[in-house]
Parts: C-alpha cells; structure tokens; sequence
C-alpha cells in the first residue's frame, strides 16, 4: 500500500465514505457489457449451479442446473450459456471490417470478483476439449464456449486488458475504503462505503452488507446457511419428483429451486449495475482508448483463429511459449504502469512521494543552446527547474515529461537552493528539425512542469529460441500436438 | 587419532572434487555457494584448467559490475591469458578493466574469435547468433537468474559449470501469475530449478567454508538458512577483531549496540512496538544514527588479511533495506547527518557485495502483517550475510509475535517442491538468536 493509499484509507474510516484515489477511470468501461455473476454448487470444483447472465439490466437471462452433480445436465447448461455468451460475441464479431483492421469494438464480460473469473476460466477449461461426437458428445456450442471462455480468462492475465473485469478490482483501484483489502472483496460491501445510502456512513453501510439476508455473496460460492436450509431441501425435492416421474411436481419443485436462486443473484445484479453507472461517471484516461483498441486486436485475432480451425488453447504452455509469454506480460505491465502515472496526477504522486517523479517551475530556460562538440552542431536547450521536492535521480538520468513524451531530459545538475532544489535539464528530441526548436517545443520560463523517470520507451521483443529447438536445459524439443482421440485422454488433468 | 581437517582444506578437497566431474561431466556441474565461500575464486579456476586443457569458454554473470568484477580477477590472475568482454551497445569498459592489457572489449562476440575466454552478461549473451555452440559455459549467480534467460541462452553453449547461491533472493517478476506453477519450465523460477528439473543426473556440489562470514556469524546463518548443507567459517574467532579506537563518554543505547556488535558480531537495537509507515522515521533515524556514531568514534579491523589494524572507512559499511524507499530515506538522513559514502541499499542490490559493518533495518519492523514479500528468507539471509565482522540489526519489538500471529499460509501447489527453511522458520530463528543481544532504545 503506498503512502497516498494509506492517508486516504485513513480519511475514509474517519469521515466514513471511501475516498477516490484516482482523477480518472484507468479501466475501459464498454456502452453494452455483459454482466456475468456464476454461482457454484458448494465442495464441487467447477458445478455450475446458476448464473444470472445479460447486457440489459432490465432483462437478465437466468439459467439453471437442477441436478449440479449430473454432467448430462451440466453440458446442457454450458449449452444453454453457450447461446446468450456466443449471441453476444457474435454481435461483435460480425460487424464488417476492412481487411488488416481489428473490429471497430468488443465484447466485454463483467463479473463481480476475481473468483468469478477464475470460475469463467475452470468453466472454459473444462468445456473447450470436449467431444462433439461419439461417447458423451456435447452440442458444437460447447467446447465453442470453452475456447471463448479460456480466450478471456487468459487475456485477463495481460496487465493491460479489459475485456474480462472483476468488478470488485475496479473499484478497489479507484476508492479507498476504510476497512481492510480482504473486506473490500465484498462487492456490496465496498459499494456501501463508495456510496452509502442518505443517512449511513460507509462503515454502517458495509456492516448492513454483512447481512447474508439482503446481500447474499456476489458468488460464485454461495451462503453455507442458504445451502443447508434452502437449496439443499429443494435439490433434494427436485431429485424425488424425477424418481416418482411426476412431471407437475417436478416442475413445480424446478421452479422453487430457481426462484430460491434467484434470490441469492438479483441483489449482485441490481449491485452490478449500480458500480457500471458509478464508473461512468468518471472520465476515461488519456490512454485507456488506446489499451482498449489492442483489447479489439486480441478479440478480432482470437475470431480468425477460430475461422481459420484453429487448435484450442493448450491445456499447459511448452517452455518457449511460458517465456516469451512472460516476456510479453512484463513490457505490457511496465507500459501500463507509465501510461497510469502519465494519465492520472494522483498516480504520478505516488512517484512523487518516492522521489521518482518532482514538479517544479521552469526558472530559466536557454532554448536555443547547441551543443557543437560533434561533426555537426545539434539542439540541445538546457532549463533550470525549481523545485521543494525530493529528486532521487542523479546526474546523467534522463527523465520524461509527460506533458511532452517525444522529448528526453537528461539531469545535467542536482544543486540546493536553500529549501529548493534547481535542477538543471539538457533537452533532446521533440523540438523539430532545425536549429531553433518549434515554438512551444521547450518548456518556457515560467511553466509548472514535471519530470519523471518513468518511460515509455519502446523495447523490441526479446528472441527466443523455436519450439523445435527447445534446449537440453528446458528438456528439449517437446512432442508435436496430437489431438485426443478419446474421452479418456481428454479428462487427463496430470 | 586423527587430525580434524582444517577449513582450507576442506575448501581444496571441494575444489579439487568439482573440477574432477567438471572434466568428466557430460552435461555440467552445479555448485551451490554459501555467503562469501569463494565463488569466484572457483569461477577463475575453472576458467583456468579449462582453457589450459584447449577449451573455449563463455561466461554469463548477471550484471555488469559483476562481469567486470570478474574480467578484473581473471585477467589478474592469468595475465597470459587473452580475454574477451563482450557488452551490449552503450556499455562503457570501467577503468579498472581498460587499463588491464590482456583484456579486449567488443559488443559483437565474432571481434572477440582469438580470446579462449570470452566474459558477458547472460542478458548480452542471449542476443548473440552464432553457428557453432561453445564447448564450455560458466554461469555465476545462477540462482538469481531466471529461467527464460537460460532460454534464450542455452542454445549457445554445450556443457555448464552453473554458480550460485540458493539462499539469496529468488528472481523475481513485475508481473503475477500463477500460470506456470508446477511446470518444470516454470519461467518465473531460478535457471538452477529448471536445469536440475531435466537433468537430474547433472552432480551438484556444496562449498563447505565461507571465508567472509566470521565465526560468529557462520553458524547462526547455517542453521537458519541452510539447514541441510551447512558450512563453518574460515576464520576462528580470535582472528577477527573490530575494535573502537574512542572510549564512548557515558553509555548511549547507539554506544551499547555498536560495542555489543564488536564483541559478539551480532546486536538488535530494538526500538518500542509499534505500527507504523513503511518509512518509519525513528527507524530509519537510528539506521543512520548507529552508522554516524560507529564513524565519529572510529572503529579499526584485524584480520587474517592484514598484519595492521585497518580503518573502517564509510564504504566499508553497508545499510540495508527491504524497499527502495527506505534505502532512499536513510540516505537523505545520512546525508543530514554530514555521512558520506556509508552503501545504502535494498536487499536485492546487495546480493553479492562485502562489507565489514552492516546495520539492517529489518523487513518486519513495525508492520502489522507478515506478507509472503516480507517474510521471504532470501531477502533476510542477504541481508544478515553481507558482513565480515558485525552485524547490528534495528527493529521494533514484537516480531517475535508479528511471526506467531501470521503462520505461513502460502497455498501448495502440485509440483512445486516446498522451500525449506519457509521466512516463518528462518526468521523466528534468526529472532531467537538475536534475543541475547538485545539493546532496548531509550
């Protein structure tokens, strides 16, 4: 927790309501997402037991599993979830689009907390590699689900992705609340602090979402209280209306079982979209959009992937593919953490408090220096800023403004000036081609700037060896891929 | 009755066991190296004896400064021996290594065909293309670097002599996941998991001797982080001497801890309990505080490396940290405090390096959790190993409960082999020892 984390923590348990940490939203937010809340049957990996599923807020989707331990039912389910999940998809992936162009937008899932996308993901993974014909087939749609589902689950892996968002994460990023992080994982809870009804603190507000009653957990594991006295007694009711093949009583006892759930996901529902209105309300930052377009890239290539028959994603990655992988996740980690603390004031104060980041005021500033100890002469201004804070960075450090990212400042100078710092830059790029740099290009006497030591600055991808020249270190080139060719060899979890 | 060997020897017998699998190996040989057991020194001879038997050898170290720390002994001890530092654009040879005249510095490793030697970094190394693999590579830190390194690399060389040491710090990643847990070719983990993963057969020694550490520290360390291997000092405990050349005037807490550390190489100044900013201010006052006062009543050293005492000279003493922060805040009170030259740092940029003194702020001071970052064993066996005379630790009270309040729950995972000793054993150990030396702050 930084500093400016702590403070606001603090402020909010004393004037109780969360505090906003952030002066913009960091986190794409799509005109039509699809809200997903799962429920899964307690002591059971992966059993799905309902979901309620939609991108109208006034007409949710609600499906069921009667009998969660039955498998038959189980596909059937995915079945049934395959035709909402694929519809929206399709209405995405169907938009015509110019070749070599990602499509123009994407389909993006909002679940309630991170558990929810790690049931989107046990979800996917045991779908995607299930047989349509033969023993135990399932309908074409489902091991389709899975490969979508396992697409988003992995993309959400990617520091810089929104196209599976845990609500609860967002909002955590965004607010600091006066209780403790493993409280703030308690999406009605954190809503309370956020926006407390009139009259209500936010601790009052997160004490009345305790209440298993009126906030049942946003999922997917359900209330232990609500298992033994309510849903346990009407599985069992639904179970012996099939036994006596009573159709009247099995319908009535299915259609108790579902209104019990729906009880346990309507609030999370109503909550759900309370937190979208909330996050619109704040403007999008500078670089979001940007995020967002290679978000549409990832989608529009996982959509040829798919056309073109593609293979589904691999149950474990080789050697080659985990590094360059990891590889890919800490460029695009680094760059979001840049890009935040250039979008947003209070994230680069973070920096600040750390000594990676001071602003100050342009005293002077020689804008047509050049430096003539080459063959030839080049622009290189030089400017004086003053500053109260801390400069961390030595002598020769180049830093970056991010008023001005084209352009790099190297320290020539860290001098005290009483309670001040001067600290003197010498300028490079940025400033057009000629001797005498473009008006406005060099930072003038006067100007409240800032300077960091965060860069953007572009890395090409490290080289990894092929596949097929995995080293003796790694264990050597692996097995080519042969799909499975029974249930078997599909179910191996090894 | 026969004689107990003495720690030189033991060293030599090690030595001598390594190079002969190293000439019979047909993949390589690991060698797992304790705190300041002389790693390097095998580094050069193994260099040495390969390159006199006609091999061509590469060696990957993981930094800069430390290649150049080793292109300087190397080329030292063998001046008849061309060697080659290969670095990446930008890299600019230090003094030390330039005025060295059988070393030749070029970033493309072809410039470099007449050097039987050939010294860079392994992210350098991992950028080279060349036909035909080396017949022999040495990797020093190995257990610092990462296993995607040794990816990129591995292509390059056919047998390796890997060098490290298991207890330091784990690489790390900026980014978390638990994708590849599990995975033999986990590339989050240590180049040396993942070799030994797929070639168990490859034989991994053990150097028995730290000649850094004295005897005062040697078996506390051993104990609580390398329980399994162990290792003794080099040194006995009369060969090592820190002696003030001040009387103290009266008895200040700071007077105390410094003489308790001089006389038994170890002190805990513990200031009272509390809560506080990672930044604790009178924490950090007192880092800075016991290394200005060591300095005004100026302290001298003897031992086997000189006949005359020697002055402890500010960079002679380190202070080390958990977070970049901290080490920042200690430098600006340093710097408050008219200090200059005194290394302070975090336990990551301390791997490796040697000092006489260390004051350590310990990573559980004053926090109200005990996290997986803060109780990791690398980091307090770095910092509590970096020292040839004393080591003086400041914290808060009440780690001893901090620890007993927050027993390890770090999820199992299948296939991960389990760590021993966890942070929680190694710390409630080094807790315990530090106990005895105890000096309340006023």
């Amino acid at each position: 927790m930084s500093l400016l984390t702590a403070l606001a923590r603090v402020l909010a348990a004393e004037t109780g309501r969360a505090q906003p940490i952030r002066t913009v939203r960091h986190v794409h937010l799509s005109g039509r997402p699809l809200v997903f809340i799962p429920l899964q049957l307690a002591g059971e990996a992966c059993a799905p037991l309902a979901v309620l599923v939609g991108d109208d807020p006034g007409r949710p989707a609600m499906l069921t599993v009667h009998e969660p331990r039955d498998r038959t039912q189980r596909f059937d389910f995915a079945a049934a979830l395959a035709e909402v999940i694929l519809g929206y998809i399709n209405s995405y992936s169907t938009v015509s689009t110019a070749p070599d162009q990602p499509y123009p937008d994407a389909p993006q899932l909002l679940v309630p907390n991170p558990q929810g996308a790690a049931f989107t993901r046990l979800l996917g993974r045991s779908t995607r590699f299930r047989r349509t014909d033969g023993e135990f087939a399932v309908k074409e749609s489902v091991p389709l689900l899975g490969r979508w589902l396992s697409f988003y689950a992995e993309r959400m892996e990617v520091p810089a992705a929104a196209l599976l968002v845990p609500m609860t994460t967002v909002l955590a990023d965004h607010w600091a609340t006066g209780q403790s992080a493993a409280e703030d994982a308690n999406l009605a809870a954190l809503l309370g602090w956020i926006v407390p009804p009139p009259g209500m603190t936010g601790a009052a507000a997160a004490r009345a979402a305790e209440d298993p009653v009126r906030f049942p957990p946003a999922g997917p594991a359900t209330d232990p209280s609500f298992d033994n006295e309510v849903l346990e007694p009407r599985i069992r009711a639904v179970r012996a209306a099939r036994v006596t093949g009573d159709g009247g009583a099995l319908h009535r006892a299915q259609t108790a079982m579902e209104a019990a759930l729906r009880t346990q996901l309507e609030p999370t529902w109503e909550l759900m979209w309370r937190a979208i209105g909330l996050l619109r309300t704040i403007d999008e930052g500078a670089h979001v959009a940007e995020r967002w377009q290679s978000d549409c890239w990832a989608f529009t290539s996982h959509v040829a992937h798919l056309r073109d028959g593609g293979f589904p994603q691999p149950r474990r990655d080789g050697a080659v593919a985990a590094a360059a992988r990891l590889a890919r996740l800490e460029r695009d980690q680094q760059r979001l953490n840049v890009q935040r603390a250039y979008d947003d004031p209070l994230v680069m104060a973070e920096y600040r408090l750390t000594g990676e980041a001071f602003a100050g005021t342009v005293t002077e500033a020689q804008s047509d220096r050049l430096d003539t100890t080459g063959k030839r002469a080049k622009l290189r201004p030089w400017i004086v800023v003053e500053t109260a804070e801390q400069v961390s960075a030595a002598p020769g450090t180049v830093l970056t403004c991010p008023a001005r990212p084209g352009q790099a400042a190297e320290i020539i100078e860290v001098a005290p000036a009483g309670d001040l710092t001067h600290v003197t830059l010498q300028l490079s790029g940025g400033m057009g081609r000629a001797l005498v740099p473009l008006p406005g290009s060099v930072p003038a006497a006067g100007e409240t700037i800032s300077y960091t030591t965060l860069r953007d600055d572009f890395q090409s991808a490290p080289r990894f060896p092929d596949r097929e020249q995995t080293p003796w270190t790694h264990g050597g080139p692996p097995p080519e891929y042969v799909p499975p060719v029974s249930e078997d060899e599909a179910e191996d979890i090894a | 009755m026969t004689r107990l060997a003495s720690p030189a020897e033991l060293a030599r017998a090690a030595a001598d066991a390594i190079m002969a699998d190293l000439s019979r190996a047909n993949r390589g040989v690991v060698v797992d190296s304790p705190p300041g057991a002389g790693k390097s020194t095998l580094v050069v001879r193994a260099a040495a004896e390969l390159a006199a038997a006609g091999e061509r050898i590469m060696v990957a170290g993981q930094t800069n400064e430390q290649v150049d720390d080793l292109v300087g002994r190397l080329a030292a001890q063998l001046p008849q021996l061309p060697v080659g530092r290969l670095g990446a654009r930008g890299y600019a040879v230090p003094e030390r290594v330039a005025q060295l005249s059988n070393v030749q510095a070029a970033t493309n490793a072809t410039d470099l065909a007449a050097c039987p030697v050939v010294l860079g970094t392994a992210a350098k190394w991992a950028t080279v293309t060349e036909e035909t693999p080396w017949p022999w590579a040495i990797v020093d830190e190995a257990y610092q670097m990462r296993s995607d390194l040794l990816l990129r690399m591995a292509g390059q060389f056919e047998k390796a002599l890997f060098v490290g040491d298991p207890g330091q710090l784990d690489p790390f990643s900026t980014v978390e996941t638990e994708r590849w847990l599990g995975l033999s070719w986990d590339p989050m983990s240590s180049a040396v998991a993942v070799l030994l993963n797929h070639n168990p057969q490859i034989p991994v020694h053990t150097l028995p001797v730290s000649w850094r550490l004295p005897a005062t520290a040697a078996p506390v360390v051993s104990q609580s982080f390398y329980p399994f291997t162990g290792f003794t000092s080099a040194t006995a405990r009369s060969e090592r001497q820190l002696t003030w050349n001040t009387h103290a005037f009266g008895t200040s807490a700071f007077d105390l801890a410094l003489e308790t550390a001089a006389e038994a190489g170890w002190a805990l100044y513990e200031l009272p309990h509390r809560h506080t900013l990672r930044t604790d201010a009178e924490a950090i006052r007192a880092c800075a505080g016991l290394a200005a006062r060591l300095l005004e009543r100026g302290a001298s050293t003897s031992s086997e490396r000189s006949a005359e005492p020697l002055p402890v000279t500010p960079s002679r003493i380190a202070i080390g940290t958990a977070h970049r922060d901290q080490a920042l805040a200690v430098k600006r009170v340093l710097a408050e405090l008219g200090v200059h030259g005194v290394v302070a740092d975090t336990a990551n940029r301390l791997q490796g390096r040697e000092f006489d003194v260390t004051i350590i702020l310990h990573p559980l001071s004053g926090r109200r959790d005990a996290t997986a970052f803060h109780l990791e064993v690398g980091r307090l066996c770095v910092l509590t190993s970096r020292h040839r005379h004393a080591c003086i630790v400041v914290a808060r009270a009440g780690i001893p409960e901090l620890l007993d309040a927050h027993p390890s729950v770090d999820p199992v995972h299948l296939g991960v082999p389990a760590k021993f000793p966890d942070g929680w054993e190694a710390n409630q150990s080094i807790m315990s020892h530090l106990a005895n030396w105890r000096v309340p702050a006023p």
